[in-house]
């Protein structure tokens, strides 16, 4: 395999995977405006819920499923915190975060959890194909994974609940007005949001085969800046666009960190590397207005 | 009634060197259909007294009625069923990143519960255009458009049908022509008076235009200080001239601070 090859692989399935963190992301970056510090928190949950069941026995798809409600439970904790006590939301995510720490530490009972043995959502879909969980059957599957997530929820963002949740972060003021309960908006949107994101880290870790409890150390900002990314590129269009836009700003930025690695950068200057990608993508919108002014 | 304030206070900054009494004691009734054109001052409590009405700052003292039933802490998105409102800003009455028909789904829904049912379809285009069709500024063309694009005066139109187009009974207008141009604002203007005309809607409007004033609804009330002073309905209302206003604002306010010294 060329080293390019390999590249482009590396970047389609490590993308598809981070993709559902930059679609949970990008929900309360957009939509709701604030950066929502609870997926630091909910990213590792949904690697560390996942492997704990697995680890436990439990069907790769339950399991899965049930990284997927932990991490809206964490979501709605951090909603539930900025509605009920009035908490500003950036500071309701930080208590969410923090307190997810010690969570993620008690459900693995460790600081890492090995997924060597156990079956994965990828290795089950593959046997049913009569195939061997390798990149070129990860790909596939985690492409129509994908493709479902962000059908849905694009669909979601167009039925009368999604308007609510979409005009409840654009225009309150209107949204309360037109009989919206924002509390309840709000709930919907984070407990989606970080159900998203940890459904990415439930894939990661059974793609890696461990849940780390670092794992999710800048996650916010990686997904930001894929949104960012997307964003840079596509512009501000529709909800289906926003989506798309996002997924393929999460596997630019795979290849970006991926090319930075492969001239000669060590993984410890990543994240100046993600700083100035994140600074470029906020950029560029900017610089392409004056050039068409 | 339909609308009952009862001695209704609203301090603002209360315990401080600043606090500012924006609402005194006020109390006003409203019957079913008036439409209520309501004058004042800067700082007479004229956009304070829309907003406890529409739950946005309840009063600190006092009760509010509407239909009988006591909503002074109703939630604001508990009453919007029934009580729609458009302020001056037209940012604050319709979402700029959603389109035209994504606003008038949402007003449409007003009062029901929300669910996973697509917001737009065919039928709901079918009934967005036919309501838009009639006010003349070519929306109904424009059902896809962000709210964004549109002018001012047309955002403000579309505010107005977004109040009214899901049954609500009491309409609350809180200058919502003031930031246009003279020929928009009559446009809005005369909308708004086809509309509660039409739906036989219960209206308060708070203009700083007298003429405005005058000229439109079937009930005039000026604030001062946070209190009612004067009110005229009817063939009184009709008499009313603006130097006549002005004369009376003067007369009433020097008989009331006489008065109060």
């Amino acid at each position: 395999m060329s080293q390019v090859q390999a590249l482009v692989l590396n970047m389609f399935e490590q993308g598809f995977l981070f993709a559902f963190l930059g679609l949970g992301v990008l929900i309360t970056f957009r939509f709701f405006r604030f950066p929502d510090l609870t997926a630091e928190g909910s990213y590792p949950l949904g690697g560390a819920v996942a492997a704990a069941l697995l680890v436990a026995g439990t069907n790769p798809f339950l399991a899965t499923l049930g990284a997927i409600f932990a991490g809206a439970a964490a979501g709605l904790a951090t909603a539930l915190i900025h509605t009920k006590l009035r908490i500003n939301n950036i500071i309701a995510g930080i208590i969410v975060m923090t307190a997810l720490y010690t969570i993620n530490l008690r459900v693995m009972g460790k600081a890492n959890t090995p997924l060597l043995n156990t079956p994965t959502v990828f290795g089950d879909v593959a046997g049913w194909f009569s195939l061997s969980e390798n990149v070129m059957t990860t790909i596939p599957i985690a492409a129509a994974m994908l493709a479902i997530g962000g059908l849905l929820l694009v669909w979601f963002f167009h039925t009368d609940l999604g308007l609510a949740v979409r005009a409840t972060g654009q225009n309150e003021t209107m949204a309360l007005s037109l009989g919206v309960d924002v509390d309840r908006t709000k709930m919907v949107g984070l407990a989606l949001s970080n159900g998203f994101i940890a459904l990415s880290g439930a894939l990661v870790a059974q793609n890696h085969g461990f849940a780390d409890i670092g794992m999710g150390i800048g996650i916010l900002v990686t997904g930001a800046a894929a949104v960012l990314i997307g964003e840079a590129i596509f512009g501000d269009r529709t909800i289906a666009v926003w989506v798309f836009a996002a997924i393929v700003g999460v596997l630019l930025y795979r290849l970006l960190v991926a090319l930075a690695l492969r001239l000669g950068l060590e993984p410890i200057d990543l994240r100046l590397v993600t700083a100035l990608l994140l600074l470029l993508a906020l950029a560029i919108p900017r610089f392409r207005r004056r050039i068409l002014r | 009634m339909i609308l009952e304030l009862h001695r209704i206070s609203t301090t603002f900054l209360r315990g401080t060197a600043n606090a500012v009494k924006a609402l005194d004691q006020l109390s006003l009734a409203v019957a079913p259909g008036e439409f209520v054109t309501i004058i004042g001052s800067n700082g007479a409590g004229k956009s304070t007294l829309i907003k406890s009405i529409a739950g946005l700052a309840p009063p600190d003292e006092g009760r509010v009625l509407f239909e009988g039933r006591d909503i002074t802490r109703l939630p604001v998105y508990a009453r919007a069923a029934a009580i729609g409102r458009i302020a001056q800003d037209p940012a604050e009455s319709t979402c700029a990143v959603m389109t035209i028909e994504e606003n008038l789904a949402m007003a449409a829904r007003r009062g029901q519960a929300r669910g996973l049912r697509l917001a737009v379809d065919d039928r709901a285009r079918e009934r967005f255009r036919a309501a838009l069709a009639p006010i003349g500024l070519g929306l109904e063309a424009r059902l896809a458009a962000r709210v964004g694009t549109l002018s001012g005066g047309q955002r403000q139109a579309l505010a107005l049908l977004m109040a009214t187009i899901s049954g609500s009974r009491l309409l609350l207008l809180d200058e919502h022509a003031a930031s246009l141009d003279p020929k928009t604002a009559e446009i809005v203007m005369a909308l708004t008076a086809r509309l509660v005309e039409e739906r036989g809607l219960t209206t308060l409007m708070v203009t700083h235009n007298m003429q405005d004033a005058l000229r439109w609804g079937n009930r005039l009330v000026m604030l001062h200080a946070g209190r009612v002073l004067f009110d005229a309905r009817g063939a009184e209302k009709a008499a009313l001239t603006v130097p006549g206003l002005v004369e009376r604002f003067h007369q009433v306010a020097e008989d009331k601070l006489a008065f109060r010294r």
